[in-house]
């Protein structure tokens, strides 16, 4: 096992070995499922209005990583969502581009090329996406490959299986090495929260993944049910934050799967802003994994700035 | 930068009128006594004048519960009783969103509190009582518990309308009738609760309520012919009824002060026992008896919780009550406020650290800033005397024996706290904290099948559950 | 009938388990009903008051800290020992009632019948007045009744064994000790009960006695901070009143009684809830 960065004393240790690594992740405080969904709940009623509605809206649609993960993909459907990541709005030329693209690897050369010089980054998801059950070169070269067909981000999934069985060296040197792989590309690690099952693994699993270097902590593939909640985002919230407190660095968090409307991602925004802070309100260090989420925010949007309620008709489906 | 903009409840979903009256047997009625003007302790403005009762309108209203008392209530079935009790409840959940208005605008207190907390729990417990009035003969107290007769209640101004469906639901259901005087500082829900028992067509006399100030509830209690008094409030107020009521049959049950332990060991979820501990001290502004005022932390964790507790408190908003996004809301009065005010600059005085929020205050209205003070001892007054404020003490401890030493070191004994992962510690520690409700890795939580009430001087008596209605029982 | 001259016992305090005289080394006559001597007994004092406080705060941590069966072993050992003296407690308490030896033969044996009542109650308590409360939440709640602490009690002026027991076996039952203020002209089987008591398993403290005068004494456990609660069946009338005055300035529970109780008759609950406590716990419910 190797640090991937330098860290404090403290955190150095804990990445020492094996049993070092188990000993600081089965220190960690507990979450208490309760509390923690009880204050999760409570955030959620905080209201927003008018011009703070208009830029956290704005401040959404900048965060979604536009997604399509389908065996039936092809390069036309990923030229759309391209396109549709391009000009959210084409009626409304002031709507915000989304954060990036994110498609499998053999789909990443085709979003590459359409989103050149945009700003919108093509994210791809690799190894061995979503059950990330294959060997580790495989893996490795699937990473490899997605960067070198232009992906500046990378979705990588841990060993769930090796986690839930307290193999916690093997998956923190798979992230590694993953992270090696990426070169300047940015790594999301998804912890697959739903397989994780209780708070206390997700507060171990993020932990793990922000030693072993991971920029962002995401929650889901989408293909796992539970997928993104507000709790389970609470926690890993805390973590970057705690991070923060210890390292001075700031890394990302990213919910995907099962956000849908606008409502819900104004309440992981306060929850961004009450939990990690309001530094982490921006796409550095927020994004949604999300498909249909974005069309809801156009619609809201329009509501926002046309003074009626807007409909499906009216924004594009791509 | 990001900002949540105000989210206001109108005020006039409250139906604010400029005058309220006494409710005494089934009217309501102009009382004889100096009209008071209640305030919005936001703003500082009058809501409105409330008419007050003078010493023969406590009369009226006593001789008017015994009437409904003899003729009446104790006759009616169990059956019976409980349908009325069961309207009750109903009307309140249909006129929830006005009684939380009404209710902030008249005590302060955050609407998502009175909201989410104030008004359905006031409504469950008319809802669980009226279950009990046709099952007493299952309670416990033997096969046909008889009530008590006429219960003279006083209650607080934290908890306007709850503590008034604390006081006359099981009294009722018990076959007793009321009179009840609400807070001089916060009549308004209780009168509307009035209407409500008017509207669910109670017989007349059965409840009677009667605006004043203490000179009102002294002369309800001191009334020979009221049977049974239970009284929510300070522990000063609660000795002097005590001793009143000395030598006289009433049945007497207090709920008093508080100086609760929140203890908080190195293995605790440490997230949830920030929240735990800012919901323990700044809900309800702290105007709780039961409010976890004194943290006590062990030492090897301290810093770190204490860190993380101000990053915490610094996020909670303070300002107009009836805002949504507001957490802490006013103070109730003047009065209050120059108590806290006081206590905090005792605490000052005696050596602690303070900590307070920079949280913007409105400019009028009685507020006060979160505030945490640190090493704080045993001997200091903040750590000894019920500040009833947003004002947390924190204390240090090393080992479990010296947490229940020093949570269990007061007076009083009304709740305590514990936060630790350790199953078998958390029941070592429930057994041994002298207090009558142990919040163990939650805290400030209420249910009216759960007794509550205190220890030594935090009174006596249970509210709630099965415990509870032996108050109102001739048993 | 042989004229040999019987031993004559001192009748002495009981405090903390041991038998101490009056710190005040005072004593009054006790006699029969009709006027006869029977013995002297200790006058206890205010600070005797305050020594029995002491050790009856001394033996609450252990006694209520005791497991409800091992209460109830103890006090069952209390009424067998008790069964043992039967023919001297018949004897004393024909004396100081005035009663035939039969009618006192049978209170006697109430008494320890009485006794026996209370002890099994020990370990049952909790599960006729706890609960586990359905709250509307993810937490699971539960009450249970715990001993106050520690409680003063005026015994029975008339009924010196049958009301001694009645009003004392309850206090301790549920885990409390006792300060008792034994009938003040009939407290020579108080004292006898006390033999009992330090001949049985009860820890020192547990139960502490005090003869004198009520009026004396009273006062100072009324107004004592650290007494919990006081029984006030035994209280003179003319300061009944004044007690429960005192008693507020710490918030006493204050068991007020019902006037001339029967204790004949078959008792409930009422005396065992009066010295407890409910406390409430809640914890959440989660993975």
């Amino acid at each position: 096992m190797a640090a991937p960065t330098t860290l404090p004393s403290a955190l150095a240790d804990a990445v020492r070995d094996e049993s070092s690594l188990r000993r600081f992740l089965h220190g960690l405080p507990g979450v208490d499922q309760v509390g923690v969904e009880q204050r999760a709940a409570g955030l959620g009623t905080r209201s927003i209005k008018k011009a703070s509605k208009l830029w956290a809206i704005d401040t959404a649609i900048s965060m979604v990583d536009l997604t399509t993960l389908e065996g039936a993909d092809t390069p036309g459907k990923v030229r759309t969502l391209a396109a549709k990541a391009r000009r959210p709005d084409p009626e409304r030329p002031d709507a915000p581009r989304v954060a990036a693209v994110c498609v499998y690897p053999d789909m990443v050369k085709t979003a590459a090329d359409e989103l050149k010089g945009t700003g919108v980054n093509v994210a791809s998801v690799a190894t061995a996406f979503p059950s990330g059950r294959s060997t580790m070169d495989i893996k490795l070269a699937d990473t490899k490959f997605a960067v070198e067909q232009g992906a500046a981000e990378v979705d990588m999934v841990i060993d769930r299986g090796a986690f839930l069985s307290g193999r916690y060296g093997l998956v923190f040197d798979e992230i590694v090495r993953v992270k090696e792989a990426c070169g300047d590309a940015h790594l999301k690690v998804i912890l697959e929260t739903g397989e994780l099952v209780t708070y206390d693994n997700v507060r171990r699993a993020s932990w793990l993944a922000l030693l072993a270097g991971g920029d962002f902590i995401k929650t889901s593939t989408g293909k796992v049910s539970p997928a993104a909640t507000l709790p389970v985002t609470h926690v890993m919230l805390q973590a970057v934050r705690d991070w923060h407190t210890l390292t001075g660095e700031r890394r990302g968090v990213k919910p995907a799967g099962g956000i849908r409307t606008t409502k819900d991602a104004i309440k992981y925004l306060v929850a961004v802003h009450e939990v990690a802070g309001a530094e982490w309100l921006n796409n550095h260090l927020f994004r949604f994994g999300a498909s249909t989420l974005l069309n809801d925010l156009l619609m809201q949007r329009r509501t926002q700035t046309d003074g009626h309620y807007s409909g499906p008709d009216y924004v594009t489906v791509d | 930068m990001w900002e949540y903009a105000p989210a206001p409840e109108s005020r006039d979903i409250a139906n604010l009128k400029p005058n309220y009256r006494m409710f005494s047997d089934g009217q309501f009625v102009e009382g004889t006594g100096e009209p008071l003007k209640t305030v919005n302790p936001a703003t500082e403005e009058v809501l409105a004048e409330v008419s007050t009762a003078s010493t023969a309108d406590v009369d009226k209203a006593v001789k008017a519960a015994r009437r409904a008392y003899d003729r009446v209530w104790s006759k009616m079935p169990g059956t019976e009783r409980a349908k009325y009790i069961y309207r009750i409840a109903r009307l309140i959940q249909e006129r929830s969103r006005e009684l939380a208005v009404l209710e902030s605008l008249d005590n302060g207190k955050p609407i998502k509190e009175s909201r989410d907390v104030d008004v359905p729990t006031a409504a469950a417990h008319f809802f669980y009582h009226a279950g009990w009035a046709d099952k007493l003969s299952y309670a416990g107290y033997g096969p046909d518990p008889r009530p008590l007769g006429v219960a003279g209640q006083v209650i607080p101004w934290n908890f306007p309308l709850l503590m008034a469906a604390w006081k006359i639901a099981p009294a009722l259901a018990c076959g007793n009738t009321v009179v009840l005087k609400p807070a001089e500082t916060t009549p308004l829900t209780a009168l509307v609760l009035a209407e409500i028992i008017q509207q669910a067509d109670l017989p007349p006399g059965v409840v009677n309520i009667i605006p004043g100030a203490g000179d009102v509830g002294a002369s309800l209690v001191e009334h020979p012919d009221v049977n049974k008094v239970a009284f929510t409030g300070s522990t000063d107020v609660g000795k002097i009824i005590q001793r009143e009521l000395a030598g006289t049959r009433k049945k007497l049950t207090l709920e008093l002060g508080g100086k609760a332990a929140n203890v908080v060991f190195d293995d605790a979820p440490l997230d949830q026992a920030v929240e735990g501990i800012v919901n323990g001290i700044f809900f309800n502004q702290g105007h709780v008896c039961c409010a976890g005022s004194r943290l006590l932390v062990q030492e090897s964790v301290a810093d770190e919780l204490l860190e993380k507790l101000r990053v915490r408190v610094s996020t909670l908003r303070v300002g107009d009550p009836l805002d949504k996004n507001t957490d802490v809301g006013a103070i109730n009065s003047r009065e209050q406020l120059t108590k806290i005010q006081e206590l905090v600059e005792s605490g000052e005085g005696e050596g602690a650290s303070r900590w307070t929020s920079s949280c913007p205050l409105p400019d009028k209205g009685f507020f006060f800033a979160p505030t945490v003070f640190s090493n704080v001892s045993q001997a200091m007054r903040i750590a000894r005397e019920e500040i009833f404020g947003p004002v947390l003490s924190v204390l240090t401890f090393r080992t479990p024996d010296e947490a229940v030493a020093k949570a269990n070191n007061t007076p009083y004994g009304l709740s305590a706290g514990v936060w630790t992962e350790k199953g078998s510690r958390i029941l070592w520690m429930a057994q041994r904290m002298r207090a009558g409700v142990v919040w163990s890795n939650t805290f400030n939580r209420f249910d009216p099948t759960a007794p509550f009430g205190g220890y030594q001087e935090s009174g006596f008596g249970r509210e709630g559950g099965r415990t509870g209605l032996e108050a109102y029982l001739d048993v | 009938m042989s004229d040999r001259i019987s031993v004559a016992k001192t009748y002495k305090l009981y405090i903390g388990g041991a038998f101490p005289r009056s710190e005040s080394g005072r004593s009054y006559p006790v006699t029969d009903s009709k006027g006869a001597f029977l013995a002297n007994a200790a006058q206890g004092s205010r600070k005797d008051a305050r020594d029995a406080v002491v050790a009856a705060r001394k033996a609450f941590p252990g006694w209520s800290g005791a497991t409800a069966y091992n209460r109830g072993q103890v006090l069952y050992r209390v009424a067998e020992v008790l069964e043992g003296r039967r023919e001297q407690f018949i004897t004393e308490v024909s004396a100081a009632e005035g009663v035939p030896l039969k009618k006192a033969q049978s209170t006697v044996d109430q008494a320890i019948d009485r006794w026996v009542w209370y002890a099994g109650w020990t370990d049952k308590i909790a599960a006729v007045l706890g609960s586990a409360n359905p709250v509307a939440g993810p937490y699971f709640s539960f009450s249970t009744p715990e001993p106050t602490g520690v409680v003063a009690v005026l015994a029975p002026q008339q009924s010196s064994l049958l009301g001694l027991v009645s009003v004392v076996a309850p206090v301790v039952a549920s885990g409390n000790t006792a300060v008792v203020v034994t009938s003040q002209d009939r407290p020579l089987p108080a004292i006898t009960l006390s033999e009992v008591l330090a001949t049985s398993d009860l820890p020192g403290g547990v139960v502490n006695l005090l003869t004198g005068r009520t009026a004396e004494i009273a006062p100072w456990l009324a107004s004592h901070a650290d007494v919990n609660a006081l029984d006030l069946t035994g209280a003179p009338d003319s300061i009944r009143a004044d007690l429960e005055r005192s008693a507020a300035g710490t918030v006493k529970r204050v068991l007020r009684s019902r006037a001339a109780e029967d204790f004949t008759r078959e008792p409930d609950m009422s005396r065992i809830r009066a010295y407890l406590e409910t406390k409430t716990v809640w914890h959440p419910m989660g993975v």
